[in-house]
């Protein structure tokens, strides 16, 4: 019986069935978990899917590769995903049209800190190259972040971890800074959000107002566009 | 859904070629959005089905970068050796991202008196 077990185990383990399969698993099992108490920013569903992911290969003494064979058909589509932003970012700019030129200044501020600030940080506490240039793009979507992460000297993977992280933070950070603030226009609280925490922050904005949602939903696109332009420039001074 | 589909693909491939042809520092698909933007701004509409995939497609967008994530397995050693480094980079910079954006884009608001109201009450 065990010996059956065994075989197959290690007929499974070598094809990418497997992996694909627990990938949605563990998605929908951190997706439910994330619902069942209600939406909590510390529970988000990639951090939670990931973690189990990371201790079931960890357990199993499965290599990064093997698991990659199989997830990797789900990691393709966040190209086309990317493209198809396309499709929200011309609903939505229609209707906010009326700010444009606060939104697209506020974008270029927001752009250049995130940037900035990021990188004058960990260099200042003696990151390495790979490091700074990974955390380069951590406010954008992680299809995004890791192309030009990618491009410009950084480790793709490390990125999407560090998006992912990003996220969450700014998730959690968003609502009580811009209360501190003093900040009620849904419209500049919602851009913040999408700015700092693309589609992390853009689902937070949505659980709080349908025009934050929008508005973040707006930033995380054209964040992504502005980043990609403005990383490969400023990366250069710390080369 | 299949043109939907074909047509997503086709402005990534153009995007990635014509990255590498010039030499665009940009990932492709961004420029594949550009496109892809463009083009739809020009039709002054979305196609149905364009819309419906796209629609299906970003509703579990967040699942897409769950097997990049677990690529934190590869690099465990480093985030351990520069852990102060990064942590501190993503808190500042998470913080004041927020904070630059939201007052710069009020400012703006009042600057050209577009106040209007939709406001919160602090929620």
């Amino acid at each position: 019986m065990i010996a059956e077990f065994t075989d197959i185990w290690v007929y499974l383990r070598t094809g990418p069935l497997l992996w694909l399969t627990v990938t949605l698993a563990a998605y929908v099992a951190a997706q439910w978990l994330y619902e069942r108490t209600g939406l909590n920013p510390l529970l988000n569903p990639v951090a939670v899917a990931v973690v189990l992911l990371v201790a079931l290969l960890t357990a199993t003494g499965t290599p990064y590769q093997t698991y990659f064979e199989g997830a990797q058909f789900v990691h393709f589509l966040l190209g086309p995903a990317t493209i198809a932003l396309a499709v929200p970012l011309y609903t939505h700019l229609g209707t906010v049209r009326a700010v444009l030129l606060p939104m697209l200044v506020a974008l270029l501020a927001g752009a250049v800190t995130a940037v900035g600030t990021a990188v004058g940080v960990a260099a200042l506490l003696g990151a390495s190259f790979e490091t700074l240039a990974s955390l380069a793009p951590k406010s954008v979507t992680t299809p995004i972040a890791m192309g030009i992460s990618e491009r410009i000297g950084g480790l793709p993977s490390l990125t999407a971890v560090l998006v992912i992280l990003t996220g969450i933070l700014g998730a959690m950070l968003a609502t009580p800074l811009l209360n501190a603030l003093g900040i009620r226009d849904w419209r500049a609280r919602g851009f913040a959000a999408g700015v700092a925490a693309h589609g992390i922050g853009t689902a937070r904005a949505f659980h709080v107002s349908e025009v934050a949602g929008t508005f973040a939903g707006v930033a995380m696109g054209l964040n992504g566009l502005a980043t990609a332009f403005l990383v490969p420039l400023l990366i250069d001074w710390v080369r | 859904m299949l043109a939907a589909i074909t047509a997503l693909l086709l402005c990534q491939l153009i995007g990635e070629a014509v990255v590498r042809l010039v030499a665009l520092p940009v990932p492709g698909p961004v420029l594949g959005l550009v496109l892809l933007l463009a083009v739809v701004a020009l039709r002054r509409g979305v196609p149905a089905t364009l819309e419906s995939t796209a629609s299906g497609l970003l509703k579990h967008f967040s699942l897409l970068f769950v097997p990049a994530g677990v690529g934190v397995l590869q690099h465990l050693p480093r985030i351990e050796a520069e852990w102060l480094a990064i942590a501190a980079a993503l808190l500042v910079s998470s913080a004041a991202t927020i904070v630059v954006t939201a007052v710069v884009m009020r400012a703006m608001i009042r600057l050209m008196k577009l106040d209007d109201t939709t406001r919160s009450h602090g929620a």
